[in-house]
């Protein structure tokens, strides 16, 4: 379904009046096959949310391909990009701000048809309550303004206006991370069913390992722009490999009880994206790193036999 | 267990604010005791008044809209509700002191890091009823040895570095410097690590428990992340909609959960240590707490309630030693179709 291809998302800044680059993407490449479900999970600054919006032309690409269904989105002409729009769709983390506050329901998610399709009247107010239906909200809906829904409602409201088009893709960009637990359990739950029903293909970008874990059944982690580990969800989070994942997952709080209160493993901050270190980017913080050869020598990644693939040193010959 | 003498007590406190809408009743009978040493967690969704109950604490909540209706909040024996803004100000970072979510929020962006410590300290020696008056320069060493304390890498060189130079983590490690740099008995710590990525949120939570050991701090921790919670805390007081509804040690809220809110609530988050299985999540909205219902708030949206739920705020009863839980049907099962709707 989707095909990046050592994808480069560079920004031009200016620090302390000199010209610099941050590098938000460095030659990642990934795949998405129809009807999977991959998870994207780094930090803030690790580039995922760079990903998800170059796939939807929403940021500039410095180097690399994206191809969706065969079709280069890098190099799309205007009705190309048309063709695209319909064809992958993106949900973002606050639905407050994703919904225009003067435009009624209706309004917002009939757009879509509105701009790519010939539907208007009384059929286009039916597609919208059909639509409105899939994600699980009643017509009384479709004449109400967005700050008369809660959080929950609004964010299905973004879903069902993504769907408008009936795309294949759906990039959601840590579409529950603005909601509380109890609502973000009901939207990943619908986001299941929905994903099943109507055999829809999801980039799932989230800093959330619980949720990546409960979504997605492929999942990659990236670091400073790259993918450093990528799999099987259930084998990345159950037999991690990369000493990042491994930092990752030790570091999240469980809600269970019984725990030690202190971690002890990671040490430091994260590197600047605009001064990134030599070698390896995780070297700097890496309880495993080997002088000389991992802050000099950039890891390729490395194929495992299980299928995941891994940035590291240590995986190597 | 004979009860030590509770460092902070909240008794039935209630409190509304006025507003042009109405009166929006927040905070209705909350109760709960902090011990000498303990680290107790207060969770709670969104709207349930934990950050509402914190800032009370401190007399951070401005007077209107703010009006406390009833209750009385002892910190050492002492009624902060009857409290004068002085008397705050000699409590205020000597005695109990506050962090926050959003540290680039609380620290001034035209001044130094070291600057503002030196402030906070000397403000601090003010304050202390017969405290021996320190010089800028001793200030300074002091400052130095907070940031070193934090383990704020080379802190000579940062007490010159402006916040914009510093990340989130490096922030909230000098707001922790400052909050506990006039050696408070209590800190206050409100969603400290929400704003932070999880290898930075590890260590910072790594350092407010070592803090709670080498300085005998207690802790008062406001979190929506049960995981959080759960691994800093000794006891936790679960919140909905200005209610208390449970409070218990950290161990048998994790395992043995009695109100159905916090069931509901543990049934909704997903477990990064465990493959996935169905969450229920919790039907339903919160209520309007312009025209709160009668009886347990949570009773519109509990698969367990009765009409009994609905006429009276039920009792904090003792389940075991000290689990407290504010409902009256705590000790049923859920039915079936609730655990896998």
């Amino acid at each position: 379904m989707l095909e990046i291809e050592d994808l480069k998302v560079h920004f031009p800044i200016r620090e302390k009046w000199q010209k610099a680059t941050v590098k938000a993407v460095n030659g990642v490449s990934l795949s998405i096959a129809t009807g999977d479900s991959l998870g994207l999970v780094g930090e803030s600054g690790s580039g995922k949310s760079t990903i998800g919006r170059a796939i939807l032309r929403l940021n500039k690409v410095t180097g690399g391909d994206i191809r969706l269904k065969g079709m280069s989105v890098v190099n799309a002409g205007r009705t190309e990009e048309e063709m695209l729009r319909r064809q992958a769709q993106i949900v973002f983390q606050d639905p407050h701000s994703a919904l225009n506050p003067r435009m009624p329901i209706l309004r917002s998610v009939a757009e879509p048809l509105v701009l790519h399709t010939k539907v208007r009247g009384v059929e286009l107010r039916r597609r919208v309550t059909d639509l409105l239906e899939i994600v699980g909200l009643q017509s009384q809906f479709l004449y109400r303004y967005p700050h008369e829904l809660s959080g929950g409602q609004k964010q299905r409201v973004c879903i069902a206006r993504a769907l408008a088009l009936q795309p294949e893709l759906l990039v959601l960009d840590e579409p529950t991370s603005a909601l509380d637990v109890s609502v973000q359990a009901q939207i990943l739950e619908f986001l299941k069913k929905l994903q099943r029903e109507q055999n829809l293909t999801y980039l799932f970008i989230s800093h959330n390992l619980a949720v990546i874990r409960y979504i997605c059944n492929r999942t990659a982690v990236m670091y400073l722009g790259q993918i450093v580990e990528e799999g099987a969800t259930e084998q990345v989070f159950s037999a991690p490999r990369h000493p990042y994942t491994k930092v990752l997952l030790e570091a999240v709080p469980l809600p269970e009880a019984g725990q030690s209160r202190r971690t002890d493993v990671v040490i430091g901050d994260v590197p600047s994206p605009v001064n990134m270190p030599t070698g390896c980017s995780f070297h700097t913080r890496c309880a495993e790193a080997m002088a000389g050869r991992c802050d000099k020598v950039a890891p390729p990644p490395v194929a495992l036999a299980d299928g995941r693939r891994v940035r590291c040193h240590l995986f190597a010959d | 267990m004979s009860a030590p003498e509770p460092i902070l007590s909240m008794r039935d406190y209630r409190l509304v604010f006025d507003t042009f809408d109405g009166i929006y009743q927040a905070l209705d009978g909350v109760g709960f005791d902090l011990n000498p040493g303990e680290s107790l967690g207060i969770v709670g969704e969104t709207g349930c008044g934990k950050s509402i109950t914190a800032k009370s604490i401190l007399g951070l909540l401005p007077s209107p809209p703010a009006r406390v209706l009833s209750g009385e909040i002892l910190y050492r024996g002492q009624d902060l509700l009857k409290a004068s803004e002085r008397d705050f100000r000699r409590l205020r970072g000597t005695e109990i002191a506050m962090i926050f979510q959003d540290p680039m929020t609380y620290l001034n962006p035209v001044f130094t890091v070291g600057e503002q410590l030196v402030d906070a300290i000397l403000a601090h020696q003010r304050a202390k009823p017969g405290g021996e008056r320190m010089n800028k320069a001793a200030a300074k060493r002091h400052a130095i040895q907070m940031l070193a304390k934090v383990h704020l890498p080379n802190p000579e060189r940062q007490f010159t570095s402006y916040p914009h130079e510093l990340s989130g983590g490096m922030r909230q490690r000098v707001l922790i410097a400052m909050s506990l740099s006039g050696a408070p008995r209590l800190l206050i710590a409100d969603e400290p690590t929400t704003a932070l990525d999880v290898t930075i949120q590890a260590q910072i939570l790594d350092l407010i428990a070592e803090l709670i050991d080498d300085l005998n701090l207690s802790v008062l921790m406001i979190s929506h992340d049960l995981g959080v919670v759960a691994k800093v805390c000794d006891r936790v007081i679960v919140m909905y909609a200005g209610h208390v509804v449970e409070d218990a040690p950290v161990d048998q809220l994790f395992n043995d959960p009695r109100h159905p809110y916090t069931r509901g609530l543990l049934a909704s988050i997903p477990h990064p240590g465990r493959p996935p299985t169905s969450l229920s999540g919790i039907p339903g909205t919160l209520p309007n707490l312009y025209d709160p219902p009668r009886g347990c708030r949570f009773a519109a949206r509990c698969p367990l309630a009765v009409p009994a739920c609905t006429t009276a705020v039920p009792e904090k009863r003792h389940l075991s030693g000290n689990h407290l839980v504010a409902c009256i049907r705590a000790d049923e099962d859920l039915p079936a179709e609730a655990a896998d709707a």
